[in-house]
């Protein structure tokens, strides 16, 4: 007496749970793509290399400053009689001009940073849901909704602190160390060799570190889209939660999700945390071993060689060259430091791009139904279908649909009813066999058209949160306020509208929590009349609607059905005794059809159906 | 607001407290390494004394390991103690909404709760690690920093001290300005996870107007405005490092300035001013505060942002569920009667008209009682109450002879099951599904209900049976089977009291009748309470109650009402004639 299989939604049998599992490592080319999305400010990026330069060049200054003030001006002065302290004063000026450039630089690219940052932020929030909403219906079946919410917040977010941030510290960071390296190569190229080998070995060991936690931030990303499923999931359904008094048992299980997310995230912390003292300290031990290679080369007395040519190794070049290395070594500590956020970064980006590299649904219909007159002839010839290929849920459907004409799909729960729906707008494509419409296939149609030309009222409510008056017009965009109160009288849903606190301008939350189960589907009813479509389809529509207003609505609703070919999935027989024929499922295949007069003479299984209560009694 | 988050740290306390002390002994090891690499240039490379280079240099290096080994500790310490931290806030937050009452829930929207648990909760964490790292390192070097400046020259440090004002002032009106801005940002983050949540239910609804491109609007809407706010506010906080700057690159200029005029006066003489070389170092450590000062930058702008958030945290922690056991609860609910005794309740307490009006109801333990009544007539509202969802605002509603106020919560839950009108089932099995209503159900206990439910004969059909996964909402069972499903799962309470609440309106009649015959059978001590569109799902009770806008118009058996209440004999006639029989 029921159905063998899925009823609307993805295969059952070896589902993953809680939809994909993204591998803990980085989807290949992530950080490519990553730069290609910031193209787009390629202009602001060079402008923002340049400031770079100059503020680091103004910090820079401050060393080659203190030098010249002294050198040059401060021991000219003593024992003067009567010093003139205008040289100073000018060295100053000058100074503090550099300063200012500098503190402009800083604050132009910081800001430019905030646009380049944030822009590519918006381009890849507004990116992913264009993306997400050319998906096919089966990805929102099998894709745990907090998860892919996560998405939007938490892996995007990674991205801001890497591109507001670590971007301009690392360039700035380069660029001293760039600077600081030729300055080593023109003091000596022995040393500047040994401290290349030396880099080498600090690289090594950096990298050892952030692949590590990056290989936890990509973990961290994935817990923590999971934490986002199960709270998801748990306040919506809240409710039942608290019904059935399961706080406990679900407070312990987010714990264990807690837990996860906790591991994988100080794990890839505490890797984070440590790359800087270590490169640091390693920084200091260079300190040390130049001081003794370049102490060692003094006294073996080796000629030296720099960019200026061959020389004696003195004391004053071993001293300079190791200040040098500090202002080597600092900003690879900062860089180092900084790929940290920036592995972080890639790991939110992966699982963005495994978003976007979501297939969608494919359309090859090129038929439009814009222009032409549509008559609403729907023919189903031996249609097979089945949610994945093992269970076949629908078995050599043949059904035809004039125009005009009211065909009700009646039978137990789970006979496929919802499901033949399902195919007619294609939120799923069939096995074998074909659908037609207007004698298209509708396979060649453009999905748009063919779903604009076919008005459906679902099972589950589904309104978005804004007024009832929004909820309405959702049919019809450019509907007026007339057309959309004129839709809500047409199924009963004014007069309660009206009684409401601000009337059609009431808010709704999400979940319409404020309304009755009833008042909602009046709503999503009205919502599929203004859209005045040729074709509709009417799926328990009326369930939670009592039976009083329903005869009330049923006046509207055979005014809003009449000239259109409709589907009517109900219960009810006053909802589908007016049926111009009446298809009876079972187990996916259509066992009785007829007229409702035709159907109670043949005493079958639609006569069992709807009288079994009579023969009871 | 602080001390209310700190509670969360709890067993990482010893981390917390641990790392800061580490990162200042690593801090000082830090600033005295560079005196130490001082000496090793004056003494052994200047001298050209080897022997004095290998000293040094080992002693250097066994300041570097040591500063090395405390920075891992530290880092690892500051690791686990945010981690840690955000861990026990998700934690008390997660278990203070589960605490929450109906009530509470209608107040705060999910996707809400959602943005409070995560990104918020991030946002504190990512402040509290550098609060505990660069928020001690930076101010212990600012603060030896300034030591040793004074220590060189306590004069001309004064000039530190008068860039103070312009750099609080700075401050300020940089918090000042962005502080609103991230309260706005955040909620425009909730908006943002409402639109994508709603798309994410509601897909089948976009896609069947095809309306993808009016949602595409409606969130770039929202994510416009996050863009526009969020760089108004960074665009604010890029002042802060220019303002560091300006500030110690101001101090540089007035000590060199300064400073050369009293290196010239005292003609470069130590002890009657400055020297050349204090200048120098007067400026390394002018260079180190700056260095302190930047970090100290970032670690601000962490808490500019997570202010905001820990605001919109402790707003959940302090929420404080209106629904709570009374003074020595009762833990023993002895039959099914149920009892309205003038109950009016209204779903704000802001008045207004009230939802429920003057409700008197007697319902003996084990009777079966219909409600029905037109749509909005307020036929859930009044079930809601017998399991305490809501608290009545007069009058009183008692169960088994006991106000529900005075029971224990969870045992008036447990044995008042409740299936609500939107029920929910949850990703999982079947049998996981099931067992939300009795954890220690044996298999054969889950059989049992399911086929009181009937819904055994589907779920046998299933090639997976009771270990059938259950999509998120249950998306992959039909209407009907779902309904069936969360009857099963209520049966498996064996509770005192049972409501459905337009619990078979997807089920087919016959089902639903064959559903009746098994309750009368299989549990007939236990009260139901049905509410239903159907006149035949109830025409059978001992009582059936007819509602109309908030109040019982009437009650009795349906022979009766079909005589004597014009309301139940029109819905009567209306689908009496529906039936066509």
């Amino acid at each position: 007496m029921s159905g063998a299989g899925g009823f609307r939604g993805r295969h059952i049998v070896g589902s993953t749970a809680g939809g994909k599992r993204a591998k803990p490592t980085f989807k290949k080319g992530t950080f490519k793509r990553l730069i290609k999305t910031m193209s787009e400010y390629k202009v602001h990026l060079i402008f923002v290399l340049f400031c770079i330069l100059v503020s680091s060049a103004a910090g820079a200054g401050s060393a080659i400053f203190l030098q010249i003030l002294i050198d040059d001006h401060i021991m000219p002065l003593i024992g003067v009689e009567n010093p003139s302290y205008s040289g100073i004063l000018q060295v100053i000026l000058v100074v503090a001009f550099i300063y200012l450039m500098g503190i402009t630089a800083t604050l132009l690219f910081s800001r430019i940073m905030v646009v380049v940052g944030q822009g590519t932020l918006k381009k890849i929030r507004d990116t992913m849901f264009k993306h997400m909403q050319t998906l096919p219906v089966k990805y929102f079946d099998a894709n745990n909704h907090g998860d892919v919410m996560s998405h939007f917040t938490n892996d995007t977010d990674t991205l801001r602190q890497a591109i507001s941030m670590s971007f301009p510290q690392m360039v700035s960071s380069v660029f001293t160390v760039v600077a600081a390296f030729s300055a080593m190569l023109y003091l000596s190229i022995w040393l500047a060799i040994f401290v290349c080998f030396y880099t080498v070995l600090l690289l090594a060991v950096a990298k050892l570190l952030v692949s590590r936690s990056g290989k936890y931030f990509m973990h961290q990303q994935t817990a923590i889209g999971d934490v986002n499923g199960y709270i998801e999931e748990i306040i919506n359904g809240q409710k039942v939660v608290k019904v059935f008094c399961r706080e406990d048992k679900v407070g312990t299980e987010f714990d264990s999700k807690n837990d996860v997310l906790y591991k994988a995230a100080s794990e890839a912390n505490k890797y984070g945390n440590i790359t800087m003292p270590v490169v640091n300290n390693l920084g200091f031990l260079l300190y040390v071993l130049l001081a003794i290679v370049g102490g060692l080369l003094g006294i073996i007395g080796v000629s030296n060689l720099s960019l200026t040519g061959w020389n004696v190794m003195t004391v004053g070049t071993i001293i300079s060259f190791l200040t040098l290395s500090r202002s080597f070594v600092n900003p690879i500590g900062m860089i180092s430091m900084q790929f940290n956020s920036v592995v972080m970064a890639l790991a939110g980006a992966s699982r963005i791009f495994e978003l976007l590299d979501e297939k969608p649904e494919q359309d090859e219909g090129t038929i439009s139904l814009v222009n032409s007159v549509i008559e609403g002839d729907i023919r189903f010839d031996g249609v097979d279908f089945g949610y994945n290929e093992e269970t076949i849920v629908l078995h050599d459907i043949s059904l035809y649909a004039k125009p005009g004409q009211k065909v009700a799909l009646v039978g137990a729960t789970g006979a496929g009813k919802t499901t033949i729906t399902n195919l007619i707008n294609r939120f799923y494509d069939i096995a074998d066999g074909k659908i037609t419409y207007d004698s298209k296939n509708i396979n060649d149609i453009i999905k748009s058209d063919l779903r604009k030309s076919l008005g459906i009222v679902l099972q589950d409510v589904n309104l978005f949160t804004g007024t009832v008056m929004d909820n309405i017009r959702y049919g019809k965009l450019d509907a007026t306020d007339e057309e959309c109160i004129k839709a809500a009288k047409l199924v009963n849903a004014d007069g309660f509208i009206c009684m409401l606190p601000d009337g059609y301008q009431t808010v709704l939350d999400g979940d319409g929590s404020s309304l009755s189960q009833g008042q909602l589907q009046l709503i999503s009813i009205a919502r599929a009349a203004v859209a005045d479509p040729p074709v509709m389809i009417l799926d328990e529509a009326t369930s939670s609607i009592d039976t009083r207003t329903e005869t009330i609505v049923q006046k509207g609703m055979d005014a809003l059905m009449h000239g259109r070919t409709v589907f009517v999935i109900a219960h009810r027989l006053s909802t589908v005794r007016n049926a111009d024929v009446i298809m009876v499922m079972e187990h996916g295949r259509i066992i009785e059809r007829g007229s409702h007069d035709e159907l109670l003479k043949e005493k079958g299984k639609y006569y069992e159906l709807y009288t079994g209560v009579y023969e009871l009694d | 607001m602080v001390k209310k988050l700190l509670r969360s740290v709890r067993d990482y306390k010893k981390n917390t407290i641990t790392t800061p002390i580490l990162v200042t002994v690593e801090t000082i090891l830090e600033i005295t390494i560079p005196t130490l690499m001082a000496v090793l240039i004056d003494n052994g490379i200047s001298k050209n004394d080897m022997t004095a280079v290998m000293w040094i240099g080992a002693a250097l290096v066994l300041c570097a390991g040591a500063s090395l080994f405390l920075g891992i500790l530290a880092g690892r310490g500051a690791a686990v103690a945010s981690t840690g931290f955000a861990k026990n806030l998700r934690h008390d937050i997660f278990y203070n909404v589960q605490s929450f009452s109906f009530s509470n829930i209608d107040k705060f929207s999910t996707a809400s709760i959602i943005t409070r648990l995560t990104t918020d909760v991030t946002n504190v964490q990512n402040a509290f690690q550098m609060i505990i790292r660069m928020g001690v390192r930076a101010p212990v070097m600012m603060v030896f920093a300034l030591i040793f400046a004074f220590r060189i020259n306590a004069q001309l440090s004064l000039v530190f001290l008068s860039v103070i004002p312009v750099l609080g002032l700075g401050l300020w009106l940089i918090i000042s300005h962005v502080h609103p801005l991230f309260k706005k940002i955040f909620k425009s983050y909730d908006k943002l996870n409402r639109v994508v949540q709603e798309n994410l239910h509601g897909i089948r609804v976009v896609k069947s107007f095809v309306r993808e491109d009016h949602e595409i609007e409606k969130f770039e809407e929202v994510s416009k405005s996050i863009f526009d706010d969020f760089s108004k506010a960074e665009k604010r906080i890029a002042f802060n490092m220019p303002l560091m700057q300006f500030c110690l690159y101001a101090c540089m200029l007035l000590l060199a300035w300064f400073g050369a005029q009293s290196i010239i006066a005292s003609g470069n003489t130590p002890g009657l001013g400055l020297t050349t070389g204090e200048l120098a170092s007067l400026i390394t450590y002018t260079m180190m505060i700056l260095m302190s000062l930047m970090m100290l930058s970032m670690v601000f702008v962490m808490i500019i942002i997570s202010r905001a958030s820990a605001e919109r945290i402790v707003e959940i922690l302090d929420e404080k569920s209106n629904l709570v056991n009374g003074d020595n609860p009762v833990y023993d609910l002895p039959n099914g009667s149920i009892d309205f005794e003038n109950v009016t309740f209204s779903y704000s307490d802001k008045g207004g008209k009230p939802v429920l009006d003057n409700i008197n109801l007697h319902i003996e333990s084990g009777k079966t009682v219909g409600i029905i009544g037109g749509t909005g007539s307020s036929k859930s509202s009044i079930v809601q109450l017998i399991p305490r969802l809501y608290d009545v605002l007069s009058g009183s509603v008692k169960v088994g002879g006991t106000n529900v106020k005075d029971y224990d919560l969870e045992t008036l839950r447990n044995n008042v099951a409740m299936v609500l009108q939107k029920n929910t089932l949850f990703s999982g099995t079947i049998k996981e599904n099931l067992r939300w209503g009795n954890e220690d159900a044996t298999d054969e206990d889950l059989i049992i209900a399911c086929k009181l439910a009937h819904a055994d004969s589907f779920i046998q059909d299933f090639p997976d049976k009771y270990d059938t996964k259950i999509e998120q909402g249950g998306v992959n069972v039909s209407g009907g089977q779902r309904q069936r499903l969360c009857i099963a799962r209520a049966l498996l309470k064996k509770p005192k009291i049972l409501i459905l609440d337009d619990s078979t309106s997807a089920v087919d009649t016959k089902t639903e009748n064959m559903i009746r015959e098994e309750f009368n059978t299989g549990i007939p001590d236990v009260t139901v309470i049905i509410i239903a569109q159907r006149i035949l799902s109830i025409k059978n009770a001992d009582k059936i109650v007819v509602m109309d806008d908030g109040c019982i118009v009437s009650t009795g058996k349906h022979d009766e009402l079909i005589k004597t209440c014009e309301i139940y004999k029109e819905v009567y006639e209306s689908q009496d004639r529906g039936l066509g029989l």
